[in-house]
Protein backbone atom coordinates (compact mmCIF):
# COMPACT_ATOMS: atom_id res chain seq x y z
CA UNK A 1 0.00 0.00 0.00
CA UNK A 2 1.19 3.53 -0.88
CA UNK A 3 0.47 7.04 0.22
CA UNK A 4 1.13 8.39 4.55
CA UNK A 5 2.12 5.85 6.78
CA UNK A 6 -0.37 4.77 9.35
CA UNK A 7 0.04 5.94 12.82
CA UNK A 8 1.23 4.15 15.69
CA UNK A 9 -1.57 4.70 18.36
CA UNK A 10 -2.65 3.17 21.51
CA UNK A 11 -5.84 4.84 23.08
CA UNK A 12 -7.95 3.44 25.97
CA UNK A 13 -11.73 2.36 24.42
CA UNK A 14 -14.76 3.16 26.39
CA UNK A 15 -17.53 1.00 24.53
CA UNK A 16 -20.53 2.19 26.15
CA UNK A 17 -23.61 0.26 27.74
CA UNK A 18 -25.64 0.11 24.10
CA UNK A 19 -22.33 -0.87 22.09
CA UNK A 20 -23.16 -4.61 24.18
CA UNK A 21 -26.50 -4.72 23.23
CA UNK A 22 -28.68 -2.98 20.30
CA UNK A 23 -25.33 -1.61 18.80
CA UNK A 24 -23.09 -4.09 19.19
CA UNK A 25 -22.34 -3.38 15.26
CA UNK A 26 -21.18 -0.07 16.09
CA UNK A 27 -18.59 -1.77 18.96
CA UNK A 28 -17.91 -4.03 16.10
CA UNK A 29 -17.27 -1.82 13.25
CA UNK A 30 -15.42 0.47 15.23
CA UNK A 31 -12.94 -1.74 16.80
CA UNK A 32 -12.42 -3.16 13.15
CA UNK A 33 -11.23 -0.05 11.39
CA UNK A 34 -9.70 1.32 14.19
CA UNK A 35 -7.38 -2.31 13.91
CA UNK A 36 -7.04 -1.59 10.24
CA UNK A 37 -6.33 2.15 10.06
CA UNK A 38 -3.24 1.63 12.86
CA UNK A 39 -5.16 2.57 16.10
CA UNK A 40 -5.09 -0.03 19.07
CA UNK A 41 -7.70 -0.02 21.02
CA UNK A 42 -7.77 -1.04 24.71
CA UNK A 43 -10.83 -1.60 26.45
CA UNK A 44 -11.28 0.36 29.68
CA UNK A 45 -10.71 -2.02 32.69
CA UNK A 46 -13.99 -3.28 34.11
CA UNK A 47 -15.94 0.25 33.03
CA UNK A 48 -19.23 0.96 33.86
CA UNK A 49 -22.16 3.71 32.78
CA UNK A 50 -21.16 6.51 31.91
CA UNK A 51 -24.68 7.98 33.53
CA UNK A 52 -26.02 9.44 30.01
CA UNK A 53 -28.49 11.84 29.92
CA UNK A 54 -31.00 10.07 32.54
CA UNK A 55 -27.89 10.86 35.23
CA UNK A 56 -27.91 14.53 34.41
CA UNK A 57 -31.20 15.58 34.39
CA UNK A 58 -31.23 14.54 37.75
CA UNK A 59 -27.71 15.65 39.23
CA UNK A 60 -24.63 16.96 38.26
CA UNK A 61 -22.54 15.37 40.57
CA UNK A 62 -23.97 12.13 40.32
CA UNK A 63 -23.55 12.56 36.68
CA UNK A 64 -20.07 13.63 37.43
CA UNK A 65 -19.37 10.44 39.51
CA UNK A 66 -20.46 8.05 37.08
CA UNK A 67 -18.57 9.50 33.95
CA UNK A 68 -15.59 10.19 36.46
CA UNK A 69 -15.09 6.31 37.43
CA UNK A 70 -14.43 5.62 33.97
CA UNK A 71 -12.07 8.40 33.31
CA UNK A 72 -10.41 7.14 36.54
CA UNK A 73 -10.40 3.63 35.44
CA UNK A 74 -8.33 4.88 32.00
CA UNK A 75 -5.81 6.70 34.06
CA UNK A 76 -5.30 4.19 36.44
CA UNK A 77 -3.99 2.03 33.24
CA UNK A 78 -1.83 4.48 31.95
CA UNK A 79 -4.24 6.33 29.32
CA UNK A 80 -5.24 9.92 29.51
CA UNK A 81 -7.07 10.00 26.26
CA UNK A 82 -10.31 7.44 25.97
CA UNK A 83 -12.10 7.05 22.68
CA UNK A 84 -16.03 5.91 22.58
CA UNK A 85 -17.89 5.72 19.70
CA UNK A 86 -21.04 6.68 21.04
CA UNK A 87 -22.20 10.41 21.37
CA UNK A 88 -23.58 10.27 24.70
CA UNK A 89 -21.03 8.81 26.38
CA UNK A 90 -18.48 10.98 24.79
CA UNK A 91 -20.45 14.15 26.03
CA UNK A 92 -20.92 12.91 29.48
CA UNK A 93 -17.18 12.03 29.30
CA UNK A 94 -15.92 15.34 28.40
CA UNK A 95 -18.61 17.40 30.63
CA UNK A 96 -16.89 15.48 33.47
CA UNK A 97 -13.31 15.70 32.34
CA UNK A 98 -14.23 19.62 31.66
CA UNK A 99 -15.34 20.50 35.46
CA UNK A 100 -12.86 18.51 37.23
CA UNK A 101 -10.00 20.40 34.92
CA UNK A 102 -11.23 24.00 36.07
CA UNK A 103 -9.00 25.74 38.68
CA UNK A 104 -10.81 28.62 39.45
CA UNK A 105 -11.38 28.71 42.85
CA UNK A 106 -15.80 29.13 42.86
CA UNK A 107 -16.52 32.85 43.23
CA UNK A 108 -19.73 34.51 43.66
CA UNK A 109 -21.73 33.49 40.70
CA UNK A 110 -19.96 30.70 39.36
CA UNK A 111 -21.73 27.56 39.54
CA UNK A 112 -21.99 24.95 41.99
CA UNK A 113 -20.96 22.32 40.00
CA UNK A 114 -17.94 24.05 38.73
CA UNK A 115 -14.62 24.60 39.97
CA UNK A 116 -13.03 22.75 42.79
CA UNK A 117 -16.29 22.72 44.37
CA UNK A 118 -17.19 20.19 41.49
CA UNK A 119 -13.93 17.80 42.59
CA UNK A 120 -15.20 18.00 45.89
CA UNK A 121 -18.64 16.65 45.59
CA UNK A 122 -17.65 14.00 42.91
CA UNK A 123 -14.67 12.61 45.14
CA UNK A 124 -17.59 11.93 48.04
CA UNK A 125 -19.60 10.02 45.72
CA UNK A 126 -16.75 8.34 44.38
CA UNK A 127 -14.88 7.76 47.44
CA UNK A 128 -11.46 8.41 45.81
CA UNK A 129 -9.70 10.72 44.20
CA UNK A 130 -11.10 11.93 40.71
CA UNK A 131 -9.19 11.82 37.86
CA UNK A 132 -6.70 14.31 37.11
CA UNK A 133 -6.02 14.50 33.64
CA UNK A 134 -8.14 11.55 31.43
CA UNK A 135 -10.37 12.87 28.86
CA UNK A 136 -12.56 11.36 25.95
CA UNK A 137 -12.52 11.72 22.07
CA UNK A 138 -14.73 10.16 19.68
CA UNK A 139 -14.06 7.65 17.15
CA UNK A 140 -15.03 9.94 14.71
CA UNK A 141 -12.18 12.28 15.87
CA UNK A 142 -9.59 9.84 15.85
CA UNK A 143 -10.30 8.60 12.43
CA UNK A 144 -10.50 12.15 11.18
CA UNK A 145 -7.57 13.73 12.95
CA UNK A 146 -4.82 11.15 14.61
CA UNK A 147 -5.66 8.65 11.30
CA UNK A 148 -6.22 11.32 8.98
CA UNK A 149 -8.14 11.61 5.50
CA UNK A 150 -4.80 11.07 3.36
CA UNK A 151 -4.17 7.96 4.84
CA UNK A 152 -7.49 6.90 5.16
CA UNK A 153 -8.73 7.38 1.60
CA UNK A 154 -5.33 5.46 0.64
CA UNK A 155 -6.41 2.83 2.64
CA UNK A 156 -9.95 2.41 0.79
CA UNK A 157 -9.65 -0.85 -1.67
CA UNK A 158 -13.16 -1.10 -2.24
CA UNK A 159 -14.72 1.99 -3.04
CA UNK A 160 -18.11 2.78 -2.68
CA UNK A 161 -18.97 4.32 -5.70
CA UNK A 162 -22.04 5.81 -6.44
CA UNK A 163 -23.67 5.29 -3.01
CA UNK A 164 -25.58 8.06 -2.12
CA UNK A 165 -25.12 9.02 1.26
CA UNK A 166 -26.99 11.64 4.05
CA UNK A 167 -24.66 12.48 6.65
CA UNK A 168 -26.72 12.72 9.87
CA UNK A 169 -24.75 13.36 13.20
CA UNK A 170 -27.43 13.62 15.87
CA UNK A 171 -27.42 16.60 18.67
CA UNK A 172 -24.34 16.51 20.56
CA UNK A 173 -21.32 14.80 18.60
CA UNK A 174 -20.55 19.14 18.27
CA UNK A 175 -22.55 20.49 20.71
CA UNK A 176 -21.83 22.75 22.71
CA UNK A 177 -18.69 23.44 20.61
CA UNK A 178 -17.02 25.00 24.07
CA UNK A 179 -17.15 21.33 25.14
CA UNK A 180 -16.96 19.06 22.45
CA UNK A 181 -14.32 21.01 20.76
CA UNK A 182 -14.57 19.27 17.76
CA UNK A 183 -15.90 20.23 13.50
CA UNK A 184 -19.04 22.84 12.77
CA UNK A 185 -21.48 22.96 15.96
CA UNK A 186 -24.03 23.56 12.86
CA UNK A 187 -22.36 22.18 9.69
CA UNK A 188 -20.03 19.68 10.90
CA UNK A 189 -17.92 17.65 7.85
CA UNK A 190 -16.09 14.99 9.52
CA UNK A 191 -18.49 12.30 8.57
CA UNK A 192 -18.84 13.62 5.51
CA UNK A 193 -15.00 13.72 4.44
CA UNK A 194 -14.85 9.57 5.73
CA UNK A 195 -17.80 8.92 3.22
CA UNK A 196 -16.27 11.19 0.39
CA UNK A 197 -13.00 9.06 1.25
CA UNK A 198 -14.90 6.31 0.94
CA UNK A 199 -15.85 6.74 -2.41
CA UNK A 200 -19.81 7.85 -1.75
CA UNK A 201 -21.40 10.67 -3.09
CA UNK A 202 -22.62 12.77 0.29
CA UNK A 203 -25.86 14.45 -0.14
CA UNK A 204 -26.13 17.82 1.11
CA UNK A 205 -28.00 16.75 4.45
CA UNK A 206 -29.57 20.00 5.55
CA UNK A 207 -31.06 18.07 9.45
CA UNK A 208 -27.11 17.15 9.92
CA UNK A 209 -27.78 18.04 13.48
CA UNK A 210 -31.61 18.07 14.36
CA UNK A 211 -32.92 15.85 16.99
CA UNK A 212 -34.60 12.14 16.02
CA UNK A 213 -36.37 12.50 19.20
CA UNK A 214 -33.54 10.98 21.41
CA UNK A 215 -34.86 8.54 24.37
CA UNK A 216 -38.16 10.28 24.28
CA UNK A 217 -38.95 6.59 22.04
CA UNK A 218 -40.47 4.95 25.29
CA UNK A 219 -41.73 7.54 27.48
CA UNK A 220 -43.26 9.90 24.50
CA UNK A 221 -43.30 8.16 21.48
CA UNK A 222 -45.43 10.55 19.23
CA UNK A 223 -42.47 12.76 19.76
CA UNK A 224 -40.05 10.63 18.66
CA UNK A 225 -42.30 9.34 15.86
CA UNK A 226 -42.88 13.40 15.11
CA UNK A 227 -38.87 13.70 14.92
CA UNK A 228 -37.42 10.96 13.03
CA UNK A 229 -40.05 10.76 10.55
CA UNK A 230 -38.94 14.81 9.25
CA UNK A 231 -35.50 13.11 9.54
CA UNK A 232 -36.37 10.54 6.65
CA UNK A 233 -38.54 12.36 4.49
CA UNK A 234 -35.67 15.08 4.23
CA UNK A 235 -33.25 12.14 3.49
CA UNK A 236 -35.54 10.88 0.62
CA UNK A 237 -35.86 14.44 -0.79
CA UNK A 238 -32.16 14.62 -1.03
CA UNK A 239 -32.24 11.29 -2.79
CA UNK A 240 -30.39 9.51 -0.24
CA UNK A 241 -30.02 5.92 -0.65
CA UNK A 242 -28.70 5.30 3.31
CA UNK A 243 -29.08 7.84 6.24
CA UNK A 244 -25.38 7.52 7.75
CA UNK A 245 -25.17 7.81 11.46
CA UNK A 246 -22.46 7.75 14.40
CA UNK A 247 -24.79 7.66 17.26
CA UNK A 248 -26.95 4.18 18.70
CA UNK A 249 -29.82 5.96 19.39
CA UNK A 250 -30.07 7.82 16.42
CA UNK A 251 -29.43 4.37 14.31
CA UNK A 252 -32.36 2.56 16.59
CA UNK A 253 -35.18 5.60 16.49
CA UNK A 254 -34.22 5.86 12.48
CA UNK A 255 -34.01 1.67 11.94
CA UNK A 256 -35.43 -0.63 14.65
CA UNK A 257 -38.12 1.77 14.98
CA UNK A 258 -38.61 2.59 11.42
CA UNK A 259 -41.73 0.85 11.39
CA UNK A 260 -43.56 2.98 14.00
CA UNK A 261 -42.19 6.03 12.22
CA UNK A 262 -43.55 4.78 9.13
CA UNK A 263 -47.01 3.87 10.74
CA UNK A 264 -47.60 7.33 12.57
CA UNK A 265 -46.37 9.19 9.73
CA UNK A 266 -48.04 7.11 6.70
CA UNK A 267 -45.07 6.86 4.88
CA UNK A 268 -42.82 3.63 4.27
CA UNK A 269 -39.37 4.61 4.07
CA UNK A 270 -36.91 1.65 3.43
CA UNK A 271 -33.63 3.19 3.40
CA UNK A 272 -31.06 2.22 5.55
CA UNK A 273 -29.27 3.02 8.42
CA UNK A 274 -25.96 2.12 8.43
CA UNK A 275 -23.11 3.41 10.92
CA UNK A 276 -20.62 5.26 9.32
CA UNK A 277 -18.05 2.53 10.66
CA UNK A 278 -19.56 0.13 8.81
CA UNK A 279 -19.33 1.63 5.47
CA UNK A 280 -15.67 2.64 6.11
CA UNK A 281 -15.23 -0.99 6.55
CA UNK A 282 -16.84 -1.82 4.03
CA UNK A 283 -14.67 0.36 1.81
CA UNK A 284 -11.23 -0.76 3.91
CA UNK A 285 -12.14 -4.16 2.20
CA UNK A 286 -12.65 -5.69 5.97
CA UNK A 287 -14.75 -8.68 5.57
CA UNK A 288 -18.55 -8.26 6.14
CA UNK A 289 -18.89 -10.45 8.87
CA UNK A 290 -16.67 -8.51 11.30
CA UNK A 291 -19.03 -5.49 10.38
CA UNK A 292 -22.02 -6.47 12.08
CA UNK A 293 -23.97 -5.75 8.82
CA UNK A 294 -26.54 -8.29 10.09
CA UNK A 295 -27.60 -6.83 12.47
CA UNK A 296 -29.29 -3.59 10.61
CA UNK A 297 -32.82 -4.15 10.53
CA UNK A 298 -33.36 -2.40 7.45
CA UNK A 299 -30.99 -4.45 5.48
CA UNK A 300 -28.02 -2.55 3.53
CA UNK A 301 -27.92 -4.68 0.74
CA UNK A 302 -30.33 -3.57 -1.54
CA UNK A 303 -28.98 0.13 -1.43
CA UNK A 304 -25.60 -1.17 -1.96
CA UNK A 305 -26.90 -3.25 -5.07
CA UNK A 306 -29.13 0.01 -6.73
CA UNK A 307 -25.67 2.45 -6.78
CA UNK A 308 -23.94 -0.43 -8.21
CA UNK A 309 -26.48 -1.01 -10.73
CA UNK A 310 -26.65 2.95 -11.20
CA UNK A 311 -23.40 3.02 -11.45
CA UNK A 312 -22.93 0.27 -13.56
CA UNK A 313 -25.70 2.04 -16.00
CA UNK A 314 -23.73 5.58 -15.87
CA UNK A 315 -20.29 3.82 -16.97
CA UNK A 316 -21.99 1.70 -20.22
CA UNK A 317 -23.42 5.21 -20.88
CA UNK A 318 -20.53 6.75 -20.69
CA UNK A 319 -18.63 4.23 -22.72
CA UNK A 320 -21.61 4.19 -25.51
CA UNK A 321 -21.04 7.89 -25.87
CA UNK A 322 -17.32 7.62 -26.33
CA UNK A 323 -17.00 4.65 -28.86
CA UNK A 324 -20.07 6.92 -30.58
CA UNK A 325 -17.98 10.00 -30.64
CA UNK A 326 -15.05 7.87 -31.98
CA UNK A 327 -17.24 6.76 -34.62
CA UNK A 328 -18.44 10.35 -35.68
CA UNK A 329 -14.90 11.60 -35.52
CA UNK A 330 -13.44 8.72 -38.04
CA UNK A 331 -16.52 9.40 -40.34
CA UNK A 332 -17.00 13.00 -40.03
CA UNK A 333 -14.73 15.32 -41.49
CA UNK A 334 -13.47 17.27 -38.72
CA UNK A 335 -14.35 21.19 -38.97
CA UNK A 336 -15.14 21.70 -35.41
CA UNK A 337 -18.11 21.94 -35.21
CA UNK A 338 -19.11 18.66 -33.66
CA UNK A 339 -21.04 18.11 -30.60
CA UNK A 340 -19.99 19.85 -28.04
CA UNK A 341 -18.86 17.84 -24.65
CA UNK A 342 -21.55 16.52 -22.42
CA UNK A 343 -20.03 17.52 -18.99
CA UNK A 344 -21.31 15.21 -15.86
CA UNK A 345 -22.95 16.87 -13.26
CA UNK A 346 -21.47 15.72 -10.31
CA UNK B 1 -48.53 26.01 23.26
CA UNK B 2 -50.17 27.72 26.04
CA UNK B 3 -50.75 30.93 26.45
CA UNK B 4 -51.56 31.88 30.37
CA UNK B 5 -55.08 33.29 30.20
CA UNK B 6 -55.74 34.09 34.02
CA UNK B 7 -54.71 37.37 35.25
CA UNK B 8 -51.57 36.70 37.11
CA UNK B 9 -50.74 38.06 40.06
CA UNK B 10 -46.92 38.86 40.27
CA UNK B 11 -46.65 40.34 43.19
CA UNK B 12 -48.13 37.71 45.07
CA UNK B 13 -47.03 34.61 42.43
CA UNK B 14 -43.13 35.95 42.74
CA UNK B 15 -40.47 34.58 44.41
CA UNK B 16 -37.57 36.90 44.97
CA UNK B 17 -35.27 34.27 45.58
CA UNK B 18 -35.85 32.00 42.73
CA UNK B 19 -33.95 33.64 39.87
CA UNK B 20 -30.90 33.79 42.59
CA UNK B 21 -31.38 29.93 43.00
CA UNK B 22 -31.58 28.91 39.63
CA UNK B 23 -28.27 31.24 39.49
CA UNK B 24 -26.45 29.90 41.98
CA UNK B 25 -27.29 25.78 40.56
CA UNK B 26 -26.68 26.55 37.00
CA UNK B 27 -23.67 29.66 37.34
CA UNK B 28 -26.14 31.34 34.49
CA UNK B 29 -26.70 35.36 34.17
CA UNK B 30 -29.63 34.77 33.76
CA UNK B 31 -30.70 38.46 33.52
CA UNK B 32 -28.77 38.56 30.37
CA UNK B 33 -31.62 36.69 28.58
CA UNK B 34 -33.37 39.48 26.44
CA UNK B 35 -35.99 37.42 25.09
CA UNK B 36 -34.94 37.12 21.33
CA UNK B 37 -36.46 33.47 21.35
CA UNK B 38 -33.43 31.74 19.19
CA UNK B 39 -33.22 29.03 21.46
CA UNK B 40 -37.20 29.02 20.83
CA UNK B 41 -36.65 28.68 16.72
CA UNK B 42 -33.98 26.37 17.12
CA UNK B 43 -35.63 23.91 19.23
CA UNK B 44 -37.18 20.63 18.21
CA UNK B 45 -39.49 20.27 20.91
CA UNK B 46 -41.46 23.83 21.18
CA UNK B 47 -44.60 21.94 19.33
CA UNK B 48 -44.39 19.57 22.53
CA UNK B 49 -43.77 22.47 25.07
CA UNK B 50 -46.32 23.68 27.37
CA UNK B 51 -43.98 26.64 27.38
CA UNK B 52 -41.32 27.42 24.65
CA UNK B 53 -37.66 27.40 26.07
CA UNK B 54 -37.72 31.23 26.08
CA UNK B 55 -40.74 31.64 28.27
CA UNK B 56 -39.04 29.28 30.58
CA UNK B 57 -36.19 31.47 30.73
CA UNK B 58 -38.77 34.43 31.16
CA UNK B 59 -40.73 32.23 34.10
CA UNK B 60 -37.25 32.61 35.76
CA UNK B 61 -36.32 36.06 35.54
CA UNK B 62 -40.19 37.05 36.59
CA UNK B 63 -39.24 34.44 39.49
CA UNK B 64 -42.35 32.35 39.00
CA UNK B 65 -41.37 29.49 40.37
CA UNK B 66 -43.99 27.36 41.00
CA UNK B 67 -44.79 27.70 36.79
CA UNK B 68 -41.65 26.99 36.16
CA UNK B 69 -40.95 23.98 38.06
CA UNK B 70 -44.94 22.31 37.57
CA UNK B 71 -44.53 22.72 33.70
CA UNK B 72 -44.39 19.98 31.32
CA UNK B 73 -41.18 21.90 29.02
CA UNK B 74 -38.56 21.02 31.32
CA UNK B 75 -39.02 17.15 31.09
CA UNK B 76 -39.55 17.08 27.41
CA UNK B 77 -36.09 18.84 27.02
CA UNK B 78 -33.68 16.27 25.44
CA UNK B 79 -30.65 18.34 25.96
CA UNK B 80 -29.70 18.63 22.15
CA UNK B 81 -27.74 21.68 23.27
CA UNK B 82 -29.06 23.66 20.11
CA UNK B 83 -30.29 26.57 22.90
CA UNK B 84 -27.03 26.68 24.61
CA UNK B 85 -25.24 26.50 20.85
CA UNK B 86 -27.02 29.70 19.59
CA UNK B 87 -27.81 31.36 22.71
CA UNK B 88 -26.34 34.93 21.23
CA UNK B 89 -25.91 35.48 25.05
CA UNK B 90 -23.71 32.56 25.82
CA UNK B 91 -26.63 31.40 28.19
CA UNK B 92 -25.70 27.84 28.84
CA UNK B 93 -29.67 27.65 28.26
CA UNK B 94 -29.89 23.73 28.33
CA UNK B 95 -28.17 23.80 31.49
CA UNK B 96 -30.98 25.56 32.79
CA UNK B 97 -33.45 23.59 32.21
CA UNK B 98 -31.38 20.27 33.60
CA UNK B 99 -31.49 22.66 36.52
CA UNK B 100 -35.08 23.49 36.58
CA UNK B 101 -35.54 19.48 36.57
CA UNK B 102 -33.72 18.97 39.43
CA UNK B 103 -35.18 21.31 41.08
CA UNK B 104 -38.14 19.98 39.66
CA UNK B 105 -37.68 16.74 40.73
CA UNK B 106 -36.40 17.43 44.90
CA UNK B 107 -40.21 19.63 44.85
CA UNK B 108 -42.16 16.82 43.72
CA UNK B 109 -43.32 17.81 40.16
CA UNK B 110 -43.39 15.29 37.42
CA UNK B 111 -45.86 16.27 35.31
CA UNK B 112 -44.03 13.96 31.98
CA UNK B 113 -44.80 10.78 34.62
CA UNK B 114 -43.25 9.01 31.38
CA UNK B 115 -40.15 10.70 31.27
CA UNK B 116 -39.48 10.08 35.20
CA UNK B 117 -40.18 6.67 35.18
CA UNK B 118 -38.21 6.37 32.49
CA UNK B 119 -35.50 8.10 33.95
CA UNK B 120 -35.40 6.51 37.30
CA UNK B 121 -35.85 3.18 35.33
CA UNK B 122 -32.84 3.81 33.71
CA UNK B 123 -30.46 5.19 36.55
CA UNK B 124 -31.94 1.60 38.94
CA UNK B 125 -31.32 -0.64 35.92
CA UNK B 126 -27.40 0.97 35.87
CA UNK B 127 -27.34 1.06 39.88
CA UNK B 128 -28.38 -2.81 39.89
CA UNK B 129 -26.29 -4.00 37.25
CA UNK B 130 -23.14 -1.41 36.66
CA UNK B 131 -24.61 -0.76 33.17
CA UNK B 132 -27.48 -0.54 31.53
CA UNK B 133 -29.74 -3.60 30.78
CA UNK B 134 -31.56 -2.68 27.74
CA UNK B 135 -33.93 -5.68 27.79
CA UNK B 136 -35.12 -5.43 31.84
CA UNK B 137 -35.22 -1.68 31.72
CA UNK B 138 -37.76 -1.88 28.26
CA UNK B 139 -39.58 -4.43 30.41
CA UNK B 140 -39.69 -2.55 33.42
CA UNK B 141 -40.59 0.73 31.72
CA UNK B 142 -43.37 -1.48 29.88
CA UNK B 143 -45.22 -2.90 33.06
CA UNK B 144 -44.69 0.82 34.91
CA UNK B 145 -45.92 2.74 32.65
CA UNK B 146 -48.79 1.38 31.71
CA UNK B 147 -48.16 0.96 28.10
CA UNK B 148 -47.20 -2.38 27.98
CA UNK B 149 -47.43 -3.62 24.41
CA UNK B 150 -45.93 -0.40 22.85
CA UNK B 151 -42.74 -1.68 22.34
CA UNK B 152 -44.01 -5.21 21.83
CA UNK B 153 -43.48 -5.11 17.77
CA UNK B 154 -39.56 -4.99 18.47
CA UNK B 155 -39.01 -7.87 19.97
CA UNK B 156 -38.94 -9.84 17.00
CA UNK B 157 -36.66 -7.87 14.79
CA UNK B 158 -34.37 -7.78 17.72
CA UNK B 159 -34.57 -11.28 17.97
CA UNK B 160 -33.93 -11.54 14.54
CA UNK B 161 -31.04 -9.02 14.38
CA UNK B 162 -29.42 -10.69 17.52
CA UNK B 163 -30.31 -7.37 19.22
CA UNK B 164 -31.71 -9.08 22.19
CA UNK B 165 -29.97 -9.74 24.72
CA UNK B 166 -31.70 -11.41 27.78
CA UNK B 167 -29.04 -11.26 30.58
CA UNK B 168 -27.45 -7.76 31.13
CA UNK B 169 -23.30 -7.69 30.73
CA UNK B 170 -21.98 -6.73 33.49
CA UNK B 171 -18.50 -5.26 34.60
CA UNK B 172 -16.12 -8.15 35.49
CA UNK B 173 -14.63 -6.55 38.07
CA UNK B 174 -15.55 -4.18 41.32
CA UNK B 175 -17.61 -2.19 38.76
CA UNK B 176 -20.85 -3.05 39.67
CA UNK B 177 -20.28 -3.12 43.45
CA UNK B 178 -18.53 0.47 43.04
CA UNK B 179 -21.46 2.16 40.92
CA UNK B 180 -23.88 1.11 43.74
CA UNK B 181 -21.99 2.31 46.27
CA UNK B 182 -21.73 5.72 44.34
CA UNK B 183 -26.28 5.48 44.07
CA UNK B 184 -26.08 4.59 48.05
CA UNK B 185 -23.72 7.96 48.90
CA UNK B 186 -26.14 10.22 46.37
CA UNK B 187 -28.95 8.89 47.80
CA UNK B 188 -27.59 9.84 51.62
CA UNK B 189 -25.96 13.19 49.82
CA UNK B 190 -30.07 13.80 48.59
CA UNK B 191 -31.58 12.86 51.63
CA UNK B 192 -29.49 15.46 53.82
CA UNK B 193 -30.23 18.45 50.89
CA UNK B 194 -33.77 17.66 50.98
CA UNK B 195 -34.03 17.75 55.12
CA UNK B 196 -32.16 20.83 54.85
CA UNK B 197 -35.04 22.49 51.64
CA UNK B 198 -37.78 20.82 53.94
CA UNK B 199 -36.96 23.25 56.67
CA UNK B 200 -36.70 26.41 54.44
CA UNK B 201 -39.52 26.25 52.92
CA UNK B 202 -42.98 23.32 53.04
CA UNK B 203 -42.55 20.71 50.53
CA UNK B 204 -45.93 19.97 48.39
CA UNK B 205 -47.53 16.95 49.28
CA UNK B 206 -48.25 15.92 45.72
CA UNK B 207 -47.75 17.57 42.52
CA UNK B 208 -47.49 14.48 40.12
CA UNK B 209 -50.18 15.77 37.66
CA UNK B 210 -51.89 12.63 35.56
CA UNK B 211 -48.84 12.52 32.86
CA UNK B 212 -49.16 10.93 30.17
Amino acid sequence: MSGPALPKLTLAYYPGCSQTGTAAEYDRSSRACCAALGVELVDVPDWTCCGSTPAHTVDHFLAGALAARNLLQAELAGFDRVTTPCPSCLAALRTASHHLAEKAPAENGAPQDSGPNYRTEVERLLDRPAPLRASAVSVLQVLTEDVGLEAMTSAVTRPLTGLRVAPYYGCIMNRPPGLMQFDDPENPTAMDRVLTACGATVVDYPFKTECCGAAFGMPRLDIMQRLSARLLDMAASCGADAIVVACPLCQMNLDLRRGQVNAKAGTSHTMPVPYFTQLLGLALGLPESGLGLDKLVLPLGPALEAARAREDKRAALAQAELAARAARKNGAPANGNGPKENTPCA
Amino acid sequence: MQTPVQPLDLAQARDPDFQAAVARESGQALASCYQCGNCTAGCAYTPDYDFPVHQVMRLVQLGLKERALSCRSIWLCATCQACTTRCPNNIDVAKVMDVLRHMARRAGYAPERGVKTFTDGFLASVAKHGRIFEVGLAAAFAIKSGKPMQDAGLGLPMLTHGKLSFTPHEPEGNGKAEVAAIFARFDRVAADKSRAETVSSAKPADKTGGGK
